[in-house]
């Protein structure tokens, strides 16, 4: 496993100041990570990792750091891992308890057949070895919001194992190369979710919410092959994409249906791994690189300070280790060689099915796009990053003629632009993709000038109900369609300053930009530039 | 633990019994949380045996004629589910429900007279049954005949999607049929259950089962379960692990008792568990942690279950080689009295008592305490069958059929009837079952 090197010293860009850059201020399903296009805007493809040693007094060493994730992602169900109690975001406090999530004496679990094929639809998508026989344990520790003083999980044998998750990272000087990292994963296994405690400072007591006591978790625990904040986030990112492509989580970190522990460590490269610290439940995107930087930040300032780093870990993880459920027999899941004859199809899972049935994945969405409409990888990257983006996009294609990139360009400067000014989702745009297809087929007609285009979308933007011919028509945003009422104009515009066309003669390039300046002023801007600059020319050259 | 506490649902059990009509009179002692072989550690206090008071006992011990205080020596039903035991034996009601995890049911059947049921472990739903060993419980049938055994049986069998441990079959009931001809059966003795504690009187009625089945043409042969000896360990080991894994729940929070501490949670939690429980639950919880620990789980843990898998092999060799059913004892002699009980530890005579009862838990078997006679002082006796796995019909044929043959009397109240009955107004007693 090979961790990039990280120097005393850097060249190019610091981390720090990349931070700064980077990223969303607005924290909508967002990742940090830098754009790279470098304009705003979110784009979770992360830079290639260098990290400094800011406070290093010896700036000689090398750094390399390992960064391992356990991340809970909720199950979209309609019920609980064990319990019929609904699953339901912010309703009231303890409305969702069923006798079994309240741990009544004499409950006993029912396992949830949703959960399971979410966990195998899950397992699949990153290439997981599917267990056909896993197990169920209890996990003691006691705390509030435990009602039973155990987490049913799998901690013997999980439901999938030994799989691959792979994100991409932007290198090179304009972050125009794309390379494809993987992470291992180590196991994904089914368990419960706790309740919430509310601790009441005022009134000293603690209150418990156990709606969600027992919701469905899916564990998926990523082996530490990555090495510094941005590359996590990445692949948290990516994992949050398949997840939602899946339907098996909404994945949504704002709402906690997706909490990141990380496990770090530092260690200098070629001696072996350093001592593991744990930084957990990280619930947003743009904190969860942050904090993992930090904490390898504070490790190396820590060890370069000559002082330890102490596993201060789990501090329920005393006392009692796993004991099998007892109440739940091994879980039992077939293919189609192995499904037992006159199986009743509601009792048996079966993985050939659910493979045949997987969605189609981010990765093989972003391939399609790029064969299909010709854009860049980061293109790609971009317009799935964002809910309903790509939606959007496609329908745009469908009702333009304008070519993709143009599209694409429009979508992912001007469209996402305007959403991330406004704090808006996709869904919330007065912008119907409709209307921005007449727009883009206005433009492609050359009816439109580019920049005339732009006012026309801030036109739209604000006042709902008007179409773009309307609003073309209303402010006489047409292009000059009359040539040769152009190239009187040009020929007055060159009459008129001889001194320039002297210039312009002589080769200086920013000449022609005046005279075409001139121009566009006495035909009221309504002159396609490109074109004011060629008839200048012709008529120059002649 | 559970003061005040009034569950919000029914058992599974108990509900398919409401389901067919049946009258529930009320709820009975035991030992708390079903810890115990005497019925005397329950917050309600000590259960009393009705053969205490019978005239079979009291002609035996020659009892001084009233005015003297006849109660002082009154004997223990056995545990833990006595209070289900009395209330049958003493004809409060058709059938009792009660836990059978090592014993429980049986034993006091045994000591009270009457048939105790432990169904096959999956055949009935512990939905609603406070689990003290999730593997090894089931909930127990208590009757004065094996016939209502059978027909509530039929009621309670069968799939329960809320028990995910159930077998699949949905049950329905049936009737047993009166076998004639025993000949075609074949009877296994475990030699490893003639134990040197084993009262004479409960060995030579012991023997005298197997003479009988003997002398009626069924084969009856000495059969080996050579893991016997490791059982009462063993059970030790993963039922002590299991309680303390399901008594980490009783916390006062959600529901039931709970302390007037309320400086910090934990602080909380201790005060309301010392509390709650008794010193016998209370121990068996620190012992089970102690199993649990990372550092003891592959000794203890493990290596139980590893020897509980022999235990179980055992049966399944037995049965393998051509035996329907073993006759044993069901418990080492008849009900002593309360004085004499309590001057060993629960845990000590836990491990005594549940000897011949415990083992067939472990190996999830279907087996049966049927009264076979009275000894010396007017006690009852009873004797274990245990059968296979879901063989439950086929059990209660052959117990039906030793029922018939040895014809136990009826415990004999009157007396005690009439002593009271310028107290009470009873008329006649209710029975399906009486024998004269």
């Amino acid at each position: 496993m090979a961790a990039p090197m990280l120097r005393g010293c850097c060249l190019g860009r610091c981390w720090a100041l990349a931070c700064i850059d980077s990223g969303s201020r607005h924290g909508r399903g967002a990742a940090t990570g830098f754009t790279c296009s470098g304009k705003r805007g979110q784009s979770f493809v992360a830079q290639q990792p260098l990290l400094t040693a800011q406070k290093s007094r010896k700036g000689e060493h090398k750094w390399a750091a390992v960064v391992g994730l356990e991340i809970h992602a909720q199950i979209a169900s309609n019920s609980k891992l064990f319990s019929g109690s609904q699953v339901h975001f912010a309703a009231p406090p303890n409305s969702l308890v069923s006798f079994f999530d309240a741990s009544l004496p004499g409950t006993l679990p029912v396992l949830n057949r949703r959960c399971v094929e979410a966990a195998v639809m899950t397992g699949l998508a990153l290439n997981c070895h599917i267990n056909k026989k896993s197990l169920f344990d209890r996990k003691h520790y006691f705390y509030a919001d435990l009602p039973a003083g155990y987490q049913i999980t799998q901690q013997r044998l999980p439901i999938a194992v030994n799989g691959s998750l792979a994100y991409s990272v932007c290198v090179g000087k304009k972050w125009r190369q794309v390379i494809t990292k993987t992470v291992r994963i180590k196991q994904i296994q089914l368990e419960q979710d706790s309740g919430k405690s509310l601790h009441d400072e005022l009134r000293s007591q603690t209150l418990i919410n156990l709606n969600r006591a027992g919701v469905g978790l899916l564990e998926v625990v990523l082996e530490p092959d990555m090495s510094c904040g941005e590359e996590a986030a990445t692949a948290v990112r990516e994992l949050q994409l398949i997840l939602q492509a899946l339907g098996t989580s909404q994945a949504n970190m704002a709402e906690g249906q997706l909490r990141v522990d990380a496990n770090i460590s530092v260690h200098h490269p070629g001696e072996p791994l350093g001592v593991r610290t744990e930084v957990k439940n990280l619930n947003s995107a743009r904190f969860l690189a942050r904090a993992i930087d930090y904490e390898i930040q504070r490790q190396i300032n820590e060890l370069e300070n000559g002082c330890e780093i102490l596993n201060e870990t789990r501090s329920f993880d005393y006392k009692l280790g796993f004991m099998p459920e007892p109440n739940l027999p091994p879980l039992l899941l077939y293919d189609t060689a192995s499904l037992p004859a006159g199986a009743d199809p509601q009792q048996v899972i079966n993985i050939d099915r659910i493979r045949e049935q997987l969605p189609e994945l981010p990765s093989e969405t972003r391939e399609k796009l790029i064969q299909q409409y010709g854009i860049l990888p980061e293109h790609s990257f971009a317009l799935l990053n964002e809910v309903g983006l790509l939606e959007f996009f496609q329908n745009v294609i469908k009702e333009t003629r304008a070519e993709p990139k143009k599209v694409t360009s429009w979508v992912l400067n001007i469209f996402l632009g305007f959403l991330k000014q406004r704090n808006l989702a996709v869904n919330e745009s007065p912008v119907t993709p409709s209307v921005l297809a007449e727009l883009l087929n206005l433009l492609d007609r050359k009816v439109i000038s580019s920049a005339a285009a732009k006012q026309v979308f801030e036109e739209l933007w604000r006042s709902k109900g008007k179409t773009p011919s309307q609003i073309v028509s209303e402010r006489k945003l047409e292009l000059m369609q009359d040539e040769e009422a152009l190239e009187r104009v040009c020929h007055t515009v060159m009459e008129g300053h001889p001194q320039v066309v002297m210039d312009m003669k002589r080769g200086n390039p920013r000449a022609i930009n005046k005279l075409i300046g001139l121009v566009r002023k006495v035909t009221h801007n309504r002159a396609d530039p490109t074109v004011i600059k060629e008839i200048l020319e012709k008529q120059l050259s002649s | 633990m559970l003061k005040g506490y009034v569950p919000p649902y029914n058992a599974t059990v108990v509900q398919r019994l409401l389901d067919q009509g049946a009258v529930l009179m009320g709820k009975t002692n035991l030992d708390e949380f079903a810890m115990g072989s005497g019925s005397t550690d329950g917050v309600f206090g000590p259960v009393k045996n009705p053969w205490s008071y019978s005239k079979q006992y009291r002609e035996k011990r020659k009892q001084k004629p009233h005015g003297e205080n006849e109660d002082s020596n009154w004997l223990i039903t056995g545990g833990s589910s006595g209070g289900s035991a009395a209330a049958v034996s003493a004809f409060t009601c058709f059938a009792a429900l009660g836990s059978d995890t090592g014993g429980s049911t049986r034993n006091p059947a045994a000591h009270c007279g009457i048939v105790g049921f432990k169904p096959s472990y999956g055949l009935v739903s512990r939905h609603g049954l406070i689990p003290l060993v999730n593997s090894m419980d089931v909930p127990g049938i208590l009757t004065r005949c094996v016939d209502d055994a059978a027909t509530v049986l039929g009621v309670l069998a069968g799939h329960d999607p809320k028990d995910s441990t159930t077998i699949q079959d949905p049950g329905k009931p049936f009737m047993l049929s009166s076998l004639t001809d025993v000949s075609k059966l074949c009877i296994g003795i475990p030699k490893e259950y003639l134990v040197p504690e084993l009262s004479s009187e409960v060995r030579s009625f012991w023997s005298k089962a197997a003479n009988l089945f003997e002398s009626e043409g069924a084969k009856v042969i000495e059969v080996s379960l050579p893991h016997t000896s490791y059982s009462i360990v063993c059970y030790h080991v993963l039922c002590t692990s299991e309680v303390a894994s399901n008594m980490a729940r009783f916390d006062g929070l959600e529901y039931g008792h709970r302390c007037d501490i309320d400086v910090s949670t934990e602080a909380m939690y201790a005060a309301t568990r010392r509390e709650g429980f008794n010193d016998v639950v209370r121990g068996r919880i620190l012992t089970g942690n102690f199993f649990l620990l990372k550092e003891n789980y592959a000794n203890y843990f493990i290596k139980a279950q590893k020897v509980r898998r022999l235990i179980a092999n055992d049966f399944v060799n037995v049965f393998n080689s051509g035996v329907d059913v073993l006759l044993t004892p069901t418990t080492l002699s008849e009900a002593v009295p309360y004085l004499e009980f309590i001057k060993e530890d629960n845990r000590t005579r836990s491990a005594q008592d549940d000897i011949f009862t415990q083992a067939v838990n472990m190996a999830g078997l279907p087996a049966v305490s049927v009264p076979v006679a009275l000894s010396n002082q007017g006690l009852p006796v009873g004797l274990q069958f245990i059968g296979r796995a879901f063989c439950d019909q086929q059990l209660l044929t052959v117990a039906k059929w030793f029922e018939k043959q040895v014809q136990f009397p009826v415990i004999q109240l009157q007396e005690l009837m009439d002593d009271c009955s310028s107290v009470f107004e009873i008329e006649k007693l209710a029975s399906v079952s009486l024998k004269q």
